[in-house]
């Protein structure tokens, strides 16, 4: 059973499920009392799976304050997340996990009045799916109107479809090869759906970089306000390395404590697109370590 | 006469060979060394080096007993005001302190009180490991066992606070926001200066040993608040210690270009985070050229890392040599291992290549000009002087800020103008039984200064809880 707890006898990070959702995302349930009391929709948390792994940045999927659960969903990238696939198993225990990172989603902060008003739209991409879940959960629970639609490339990389089931109002599958739901990306269902009438308040964009800022783009064009969640590189996650700095209105925001949520107008794309990829050499190289 | 003995260099690692490795520079001084050094102390009637110690340690009376050969004795002195001693004998900026306040110093060279201080800290470790000495353990008073003190933070002032209030007899629990514990001494000075294995880890050992209990993974603020530690933990008390972690930036054109870092995340990346070494996965840029910015410690540890990292290394500093706030013996083991040292020059620009990469750093020559605020005099950019430096990388290293984070999620806690938490000369801060000290308090400075503030709040909290 691999347990990593050297520095830290204080906590165990066990993992209690262990679920692949499709052929390479997997979903793991994960023992985090004190994350689990206190987190809440848009936050993250960090993973460092062993000793000589690296502190990987996990957008915090669900939670279940009773059961001290926190879920998180990981697509293996590189070496680190790799091995948080194939090497865990239930039973095992994480070295460390440390969150809530980052400030809840904007709709926590709202006054009644305020949730009352909104028609939200969630346009979510790949693993971006998962963080979807619970501020959509949240906001249906307020009482606020959510669709939610989902893109993949095909049928089978799609997720958290029964999971949605129970906490939207509208729910729109779309494949780029059309071999389910909506034949298209997920921006071109969002121009369909307004075109049919269709009125939001506010977007919100979780996944790939080149998803968010297509999804930013055609909101601008629909006058839907947008926010996007930057899935930036970090190290510690708390605002000391500033690896995840990006661009917002021209002006230089950490989106480990200043987002991760950002007005998706105003996101430099192209540059943190271009920062995301700062270490692809290196972690070739890494990958055969 | 004991100034006739020239002062006893301490052994060191070859220039050449260390530039290619992360074990430490300096071997330290044996016995026999020791001694001879320790010979040199005059024993001023009125020792200013103690003076000029931030936690007075008793340095002629240490030095005795090393002298007589009663190392152990020598220990036990340090330990009634120090806690760290194997990290204040490396790390110390020494020659601003107590050396540079030796007698002996005015016409010779001053008594090596830091490496004096390591030997005998060094010794001790290796001789209680080995059992061939017993180190005598404060078991603490009883009345307070049950009563229990939160620390947030495990650098120096956190470690130090807790040290002595686990002494007292209270039930302390650090809390650390990274992985492991140790703060600054763990992620930000490199393991050339101050191995991890040997002193670091030994040092963590014995805050253990006293019965304080580390939490790491713990970010108060965001996976616990202050508040609810006191409402619904039963901590009693809590004491700041979480330095000065944010990372400055020029705010000149092209800080966002890939291959700029904050020298926070260079370090952390090879300290914590431990690329430097084969078996670890965590990636690190360096390339064939660096230029760090900035003339501290930080400055120099990320540029003696990039250099073992395998990249030629410039360190740009706007003022001179004379001027550079690193400790001395930093600056003369750079140029020692081949660190090119450009003085009076300032970024305006870092340019990028078409792929968004740093390809050089354009900067301008400075002057000295009238003296500043700081008594420094102050760099005047000489017109028309601007010069490219050809770089793959830019490392940042212009000093570091308070976390705000504590601050937002503590109500009544107030903070000044430059983001330090206000707090009284014992630690105490705007909220009733909450102090601070190190960093969080005063902004970036010292390992000693810290640890000074951290022993004298844990007096403080000691006091309160007693008249609670």
């Amino acid at each position: 059973m691999r347990n990593f707890k050297a520095d830290n006898q204080l906590n165990m990070f066990k993992i209690l499920e262990k679920k692949m959702l499709n052929p390479t995302i997997c979903k793991m349930v994960v023992e985090a009392p004190r994350i689990a009391r206190a987190a809440l929709p848009g936050q993250f948390l960090i993973v460092r799976a062993d000793e000589p792994g690296e502190r990987i940045p996990l957008t915090i999927s669900d939670f279940d304050r009773e059961a001290g659960t926190v879920t998180i969903v990981i697509q293996p990238i590189g070496a680190s997340t790799r091995s948080m696939v194939n090497d865990f198993s239930e039973g095992d225990s994480f070295a460390d996990v440390a969150g809530p990172l980052g400030n809840p989603s904007e709709f926590v902060k709202m006054s009644p009045e305020e949730l009352a008003a909104q028609r939200v739209v969630f346009i979510a991409g790949g693993l971006g799916t998962a963080p979807v879940y619970p501020q959509a959960k949240w906001l249906h629970e307020h009482g606020v109107p959510v669709d939610v639609i989902i893109g993949a490339r095909t049928r089978d990389l799609l997720i958290y479809e029964e999971e949605f089931g129970s906490v939207t109002d509208n729910l729109y599958m779309c494949t780029d090869d059309g071999s389910y739901g909506f034949k298209g990306v997920g921006t071109a269902r969002l121009e369909a759906l307004v075109a049919e009438g269709k009125k939001y308040t506010q977007a919100v964009a979780i996944g790939p970089m080149i998803m968010m800022k297509f999804s930013a783009l055609t909101c601008k064009k629909l006058g839907i306000p947008i926010w996007v969640s930057m899935n930036t590189l970090m190290v510690d996650g708390t605002g000391m390395c500033g690896a995840c700095r990006l661009s917002v209105g021209g002006v230089t925001k950490f989106a480990c404590v200043d987002g991760p949520e950002f007005d998706g107008y105003l996101v430099d794309f192209d540059e943190a697109m271009r920062r995301a990829a700062q270490y692809k050499a290196e972690e070739g190289l890494s990958n055969g370590k | 006469m004991a100034n006739r003995i020239p002062r006893v260099p301490a052994r060191e690692q070859d220039p050449k060979v260390r530039a290619h490795n992360f074990d430490e520079v300096c071997y330290g001084y044996n016995l026999e060394e020791a001694q001879l050094e320790a010979s040199r102390c005059l024993h001023c009637k009125n020792p200013r080096c103690v003076a000029a110690c931030p936690v007075a340690v008793k340095i002629p009376d240490f030095i005795e007993r090393i002298v007589a050969g009663d190392i152990a004795g020598a220990a036990a002195k340090i330990a009634e005001d120090s806690s760290l001693p194997a990290v204040c004998g490396r790390v110390c900026p020494q020659e601003s302190q107590c050396e540079g306040s030796c007698v002996l110093g005015v016409k010779f060279e001053p008594v090596s009180i830091g490496k004096l201080e390591r030997f005998v800290a060094d010794w001790t470790f290796a001789n209680a490991r080995d059992g061939l000495i017993k180190v005598p353990r404060d078991s603490g008073r009883a009345d307070n066992g049950h009563r229990k003190v939160a620390v947030i933070g495990s650098g120096p002032a956190g470690l130090a606070c807790a040290t002595d209030l686990a002494k007292a007899g209270y039930d302390v629990t650090i809390f650390e926001a990274l992985h492991k514990p140790g703060g600054v001494l763990e992620y930000g000075i490199p393991e050339f200066r101050l191995p991890k294995e040997k002193v670091l880890k030994h040092e963590l050992d014995e805050v253990r040993a006293l019965g304080v209990k580390i939490e790491t993974d713990v970010i108060i603020g965001r996976t616990v608040t202050i508040d609810s530690l006191m409402d619904k933990e039963g901590f009693e008390a809590v004491f700041v210690g979480t330095g000065a972690g944010l990372p400055k930036f020029m705010g000149i054109p092209g800080e966002n270009l890939n291959g700029v870092f904050s020298a926070n995340e260079f370090l952390t990346r090879n300290n914590l985070m431990k690329a430097f070494r084969d078996d670890y996965r965590t990636p690190i840029h360096a390339g064939e050229r660096v230029c760090v910015v900035g003339g501290g410690n930080v400055a120099m540890d990320a540029a003696r890392t990039a250099l073992r990292l395998g990249a030629e290394t410039t360190i740009v500093y706007r003022r001179t040599e004379v001027e550079l706030p690193a400790r001395k013996e930093e600056v003369h083991h750079a140029k020692e291992e081949g660190i090119d040292f450009k003085m009076l020059t300032n970024p305006v620009e870092i340019l990028g290549d078409e792929r968004g990469w740093v390809r050089a750093l354009r900067c301008v020559r400075m002057e000295l000009g009238e003296p500043d605020e700081s008594g420094r005099r102050r760099p005047v950019e000489v017109a028309g002087s601007e010069f490219e430096i050809p770089t793959d990388t830019v490392i940042m290293a212009l000093g570091t800020s308070p976390n705000p984070l504590i601050a937002r999620t503590t109500p009544g806690l107030e903070t000044t103008r430059r983001g330090g938490l206000v707090a009284d000369e014992a630690g105490a801060t705007t909220r009733p039984g909450v102090f601070a000290g190190g960093d969080a308090v005063t902004g970036a400075a010292t390992v000693i200064l810290a640890m000074g503030a951290g022993r004298k709040a844990a007096a403080a909290i000691d006091e309160y809880l007693k008249t609670k």
